[in-house]
């Protein structure tokens, strides 16, 4: 096994008792799950998603990016013995023993239409567009849900009083996998409400980026063509070591070295 | 007038009892002075009154909660101030109105409200009106 | 300068944006540093009245942990929580009670909020119009620089500052907080009987024709004796006197409008302070033109 890995050889390699099969003989640990009610022995170090794809299970829908990136692969489980309902990215997380585990294939929310570009930015623009926001209780129950660790219940309150940075900061990361609006006592659904707050700050709010617009003009006068030509025209071998060159640069430039 | 009797039924008073307990109140305290029908700002938009209320909760008489009576109190807590006996008749109100609410019925639906209304109103109007209107 | 915990409430940052300005820049000449707590939920603005909704306490309850929290960072100088909206003070208020009186409750609530440190209980809530009462209305007087004198307000309560008595910031029947604020400041205080008559309050949502009818009642009653405006500590009742005045004037031609201040716009002018913390743009009737008229 070489010892620089990149993600995607990783990824590749922890599929392979899926893509590949498995011998049951070269399992040293198994674990005892529960998938919608019935029990399974899978092997231990399997994500959510490949123990049950290896216990026969095929995803039509429930998964999608299998990186964490997604939001399709919603589970819910509960351990052997706790009381607590969990929830997890099926692709991101491994299965232990003693899981009782449920996939959501979808949560239905309604989503209100709006124009980014019409819509006024003003603090009542949630309200009229998500009037449910005003029956938060405040339970803090979507924050426990989120796999994403965000705290979901701080921007349903900050969207509550028209706060845009706030609801577009806190709610960066959020990738729409429906756990929060599931679990609400109040029926919010909080992904379509902060992916508002992001749009609209992102129009209205956030400070223009000088450097980004100059690059935007330098590509539309054609600047870029010729590196774009030469990048589309390498082959696989020259491609990889490019994007290791790419990735050295930057990992350099957020150091805090020269560009 | 002719006379009517009311029966109280056993299912009536299992209904006085739900009240008092969800409200914390003895309605069979009230002696019906009015005071509170009388002070309260919405009697006149009510189709019965906040004392007439308590009496029919008195009585048992479950259809008290298919009134508009209960949806218009404010919560204004002027009769809960003013009630000789100490009761207090928004509390009362409150009951009935969850009575329904926790059925999953709710009294209001926000999209009634128009457009305009809603970028209008202040943030507590809706806030509160939900806590009230709905389940 | 002192520094106490301070709770907003969710209007008071979007359409009582004026009241927070000038309430916050009065309290300032007090000596008074309002330190918003952080990470504040809106207070659910109305208590929940039946015996077994704890879950409607939560919201309030997870703001007094916030006070806590900044008590023991040492941030602050006061275990009290200080609001201006009324409706906050009542609500916040009362959950205060509920939760010194029931103590099974708390203890149900802090099992449920297992990702917040307990709430230990204590902290108490105060109404701006409280702190300068305590501070005595001679403090007040020192601090005025502009005669109102020939402003004629009328101060109207409303229900939450008062109803219930357990919550009451001043006797419920005959309050005079507001009256010997205004007079520390030179107003011309006007008294109105329908002072603390309800303004219809939520109901402006589902049935606004009512809070037209009290709205109506509650102006002309002030104006019959002599009041130019009213004043106000709720956005809510400020909304409902003021804003729907476009819908009395609907059902009563005749009607001719009448600003609504808020009490702290008031000590703002009086102290002389900046113009731009009174921010009268947000005010639905422009208040502008009666003071140009009174030369303040
Ligand atoms: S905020 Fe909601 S939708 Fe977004 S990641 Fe968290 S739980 Fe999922
Ligand atoms: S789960 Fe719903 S009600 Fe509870 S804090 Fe989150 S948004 Fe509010
Ligand atoms: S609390 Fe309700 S019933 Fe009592 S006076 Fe006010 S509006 Fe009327
Ligand atoms: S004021 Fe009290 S005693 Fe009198 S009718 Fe009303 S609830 Fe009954
Ligand atoms: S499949 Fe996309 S996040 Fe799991």
């Amino acid at each position: 096994m070489a010892k620089e890995k990149n993600i995607m050889e990783k990824i590749a390699h922890a599929n392979q008792s899926v893509t590949k099969g498995i011998d049951p003989k070269d399992v040293k640990h198994w674990a005892k799950i529960y998938i919608m009610g019935k029990v399974y022995e899978v092997p231990a170090d399997l994500t959510i998603m490949q123990a049950m794809e290896y216990a026969g299970y095929r995803f039509i829908h429930s998964c999608g990016c299998r990186a964490g990136f997604c939001g399709a692969c919603s589970t819910i489980y509960r351990m052997k013995g706790e009381y607590k309902l969990q929830t997890a990215m099926a692709c991101q997380t491994r299965v232990e023993c003693g899981m009782y585990l449920v996939q959501l294939p979808f949560s239905p929310a309604e989503k209100p239409i709006y124009s980014v570009t019409k819509e006024p930015y003003e603090g009542n623009s949630f309200l009229k567009y998500f009037p449910e926001i005003a029956r938060c209780v405040s339970c803090n129950t979507c924050t426990k849900a989120c796999p994403q660790d965000l705290e979901v219940m701080d921007y349903v309150q900050a969207a509550l009083r028209g706060d845009f940075q706030r609801v577009a900061e806190l709610s960066f990361d959020c990738i729409q996998c429906g756990m929060c609006a599931l679990r609400c006592p109040a029926e919010i659904v909080q992904y379509n409400v902060s992916q508002f707050g992001r749009v609209m700050y992102g129009r209205n709010g956030f400070p223009e980026n000088k450097a980004l617009k100059k690059v935007v003009k330098a590509t539309e006068k054609g600047e870029y063509k010729k590196d774009f030509k030469n990048l589309l025209g390498l082959n696989m071998k020259q491609s990889k070591e490019a994007y290791k060159k790419q990735q050295a640069t930057k990992a350099k430039f957020l150091k805090g070295g020269k560009k | 007038m002719s006379k009517k009797i009311i029966e109280i039924t056993d299912e009536g008073n299992a209904f006085l009892e739900k009240v008092n307990e969800l409200s914390g109140q003895v309605v069979t305290l009230c002696d019906q002075c009015g005071t509170c029908s009388g002070c309260c700002p919405m009697a006149e938009e009510m189709d019965i009154t906040p004392s007439q209320i308590n009496r029919m909760v008195q009585l048992g008489q479950v259809e008290v909660l298919d009134l508009e009576a209960i949806w218009l109190c404010a919560s204004c807590f002027t009769c809960t101030v003013r009630c000789p006996r100490g009761l207090d008749p928004s509390k009362i109100c409150e009951s009935l109105r969850q009575m329904t609410l926790r059925k999953a019925i709710d009294y209001m639906d926000i999209r009634d409200i128009s457009e305009k209304e809603m970028r209008r109103l202040p943030q507590i109007a809706i806030v509160s009106a939900f806590r009230k209107f709905t389940g | 300068m002192k520094k106490i915990p301070y709770y907003p409430g969710c209007t008071l940052k979007t359409t009582g944006k004026n009241f927070e300005d000038s309430a916050i820049a009065t309290a300032k000449v007090l000596g008074l540093k309002l330190l918003e707590i952080d990470r504040w939920n809106c207070c659910g603005t109305v208590t929940s009245l039946t015996q077994d909704d704890l879950i409607h306490h939560i919201a309030s309850v997870r703001n007094f942990i916030r006070v806590q929290e900044m008590n023991e960072r040492g941030e602050v100088d006061d275990y009290r929580l200080l609001t201006l909206c009324s409706m906050c003070y009542n609500t916040l208020k009362s959950v205060s009670n509920v939760m010194q009186e029931r103590p099974d409750d708390l203890d149900k609530i802090n099992n449920f909020m297992d990702r917040e440190e307990d709430y230990k209980g204590g902290v108490t809530v105060v109404h701006l119009l409280e702190l300068i009462r305590e501070m005595g209305f001679d403090e007040i007087k020192s601090k005025v620089k502009k005669s109102l004198g020939k402003l004629k307000v009328s101060p109207y309560y409303g229900c939450t500052l008062l109803r219930p008595k357990e919550v009451a910031l001043d006797d419920p029947e005959v309050p005079t907080i507001m009256e010997d604020l205004l007079n520390a400041i030179g107003v011309d205080v006007i008294d109105s009987p329908k002072k603390s008559m309800c303004c219809g309050s939520y109901q402006t949502v589902r049935n606004p024709k009512t809070v037209v009818r009290l709205g109506y009642e509650i102006i002309e009653s002030a104006r019959k004796r002599g009041a130019e405006a009213l004043v106000t500590s709720c956005p809510l009742c400020a909304f409902n006197l003021d804003d729907r005045q476009k819908e009395i004037k609907l059902e009563h031609p005749d009607f001719e409008r009448m600003p609504v201040f808020y009490f702290t716009q008031l000590t703002a002018l009086a102290f002389g302070l900046k113009k731009d913390v009174n921010n009268f743009d947000l005010n639905f009737t422009d208040p502008r033109p009666l003071l140009k008229k009174k030369k303040i």
